[in-house]
């Protein structure tokens, strides 16, 4: 469903890759790793569609992908080093603006549910300033459980996480490619997620 | 198409009630443009003819500097929290979502500031007639003013001292702006029809408020990539 080909990153003039090319079925998860400056983020940031490849062509279900595609802008979930959070809004406002940009639907009991795991049960009305940056970063996870994408983009979801914030990842991870989604990760620590599909690695650098 | 407008109504939402809880920085240009109108009669002579002949000039270059002052923060926050990248990545026309952006920008600033004209005109003896004409100049003017703008605000966002910038690239392209809202203010005041300029002050927005949001969209592009 997701293809790159050929694909050469860029940053400031300088090529950090090329030649990349990486075929992603249903269930597929496909790891980034590299030491730091390899490009993982580069990469990251080419195939959610916030840059632009220096070369090669990215295909979602067999078609280009065009700048502002409402199909792959719908069916994509990036969730980079910021969170995206409004410090002077609630939890829930956040997250229901957030869901409401990227089309998805948005319901408050299904948003407790989600919330209580995290450990946010209670924090609904609390503004995101208040919030320590591990807390943050859940609010995120949130807001990618929630999506409803079938692409989850995520670099280094395991920032600023405790072991059970971890915990919770992967399992959410290994729900997400059991149910057919596709998954493209950048991370120093390993997932630990043991999910059913295939498995690719995509070494940057070094 | 339904779902482009809830997620314009949810921005809009979600930019005024983020904006409200910030209050004190949108009182900052509106006390800007008073000081700079009271500096004007404390440092020239108070005399009645000599305020009346520079009053709409000066409204009119205090109310753009004003202006300017609040257009820095525009895409400010969502670029430093990340939620500019996920504005861009969203399935929904960008160009839609920064006309949104702009008009919530001009409401918070530049509606007041409209809403504020007629009081502080009055330290320069203003005849009431021209008044209504200056408040419906202004009215005109400022959303124009706050799409110019945009699309600098957005071209600058990416820099960390964007304000001089800001100031190179709009004010020269609010020029006519000035242009014709003094006019149709001088005209009022000397008691003739000031429907000239005021037509063209609304020319001047049903061009910007077309073409400004894709301009904004595509400086987007430029600033997050």
């Amino acid at each position: 469903m997701l293809e790159l080909k050929d694909v050469a990153v860029a940053r400031s003039e300088r090529i950090l890759f090329d030649g990349l090319s990486l075929s992603l079925g249903p269930g597929d998860l496909a790891t980034v790793v590299g030491p730091n400056g390899a490009g993982k983020t580069s990469l990251l940031r080419v195939v959610a569609g916030l840059s632009r490849a220096h070369a090669g062509q990215l295909h979602w279900r067999g078609r280009a992908i065009d700048e502002g595609d409402p199909v792959y802008g719908r069916e994509r979930l990036y969730l980079g080093h910021q969170p995206g959070l409004k410090a002077d809004l609630s939890v829930t406002e956040n997250l229901r603006f957030l869901l409401q940009l990227q089309g998805a639907g948005f319901d408050a009991s299904t948003l407790a549910a989600c919330l209580a795991p995290l450990g946010l049960a209670g924090a609904e009305q609390r503004p995101v300033r208040a919030l320590s940056a591990g807390q943050r970063r859940r609010v995120a996870l949130a807001r990618m459980r929630l999506s409803g994408c079938l692409l989850w983009l995520l670099d280094e979801p395991l920032t600023n996480l405790d072991i059970d914030g971890q915990a919770l990842v992967a399992g959410w991870l290994d729900e997400h490619l059991a149910a057919g989604g596709l998954a493209m990760v950048a991370s120093h620590a390993p997932l630990g997620a043991r999910h059913a599909g295939r498995r690719l690695q995509v070494e940057l650098g070094g | 198409m339904s779902g482009a407008w809830t997620a314009a109504a949810a921005l809009a939402r979600r930019d005024l009630r983020a904006a409200l809880r910030r209050w004190g920085e949108l009182a900052l240009p509106l006390c800007f443009f008073v000081i700079v109108l009271t500096l004007f009669p404390l440092g020239l002579a108070p005399e009645r003819d000599t305020l009346a002949a520079i009053g709409p000039g000066v409204l009119w270059v205090a109310a753009l500097l004003a202006s300017l002052l609040a257009l820095e923060t525009l895409f400010r926050g969502d670029m430093d929290d990340g939620s500019m990248e996920q504005l861009v990545l969203s399935p929904q026309p960008l160009a839609l979502l920064a006309l949104v952006k702009a008009l919530i920008h001009w409401l918070l600033s530049g509606l007041p500031l409209v809403l504020l004209t007629p009081l502080v005109a009055q330290a320069f003896y203003l005849p009431t007639d021209a008044l209504w004409v200056l408040a419906l100049a202004l009215l005109l003017a400022t959303p124009t003013l706050s799409l110019i703008g945009a699309v600098a605000a957005a071209l600058t966002a990416s820099l960390r001292r964007g304000a001089g910038v800001l100031g190179i690239l709009v004010l020269p392209l609010a020029v006519p702006l000035l242009v014709f809202g003094a006019r149709a203010t001088d005209l009022a005041i000397q008691g003739q029809s000031a429907a000239g300029p005021l037509y063209l002050l609304a020319a001047l927005f049903a061009l910007a408020v077309t073409l400004a949001p894709l301009a904004i969209a595509a400086a987007l592009r430029i600033s997050v990539d």
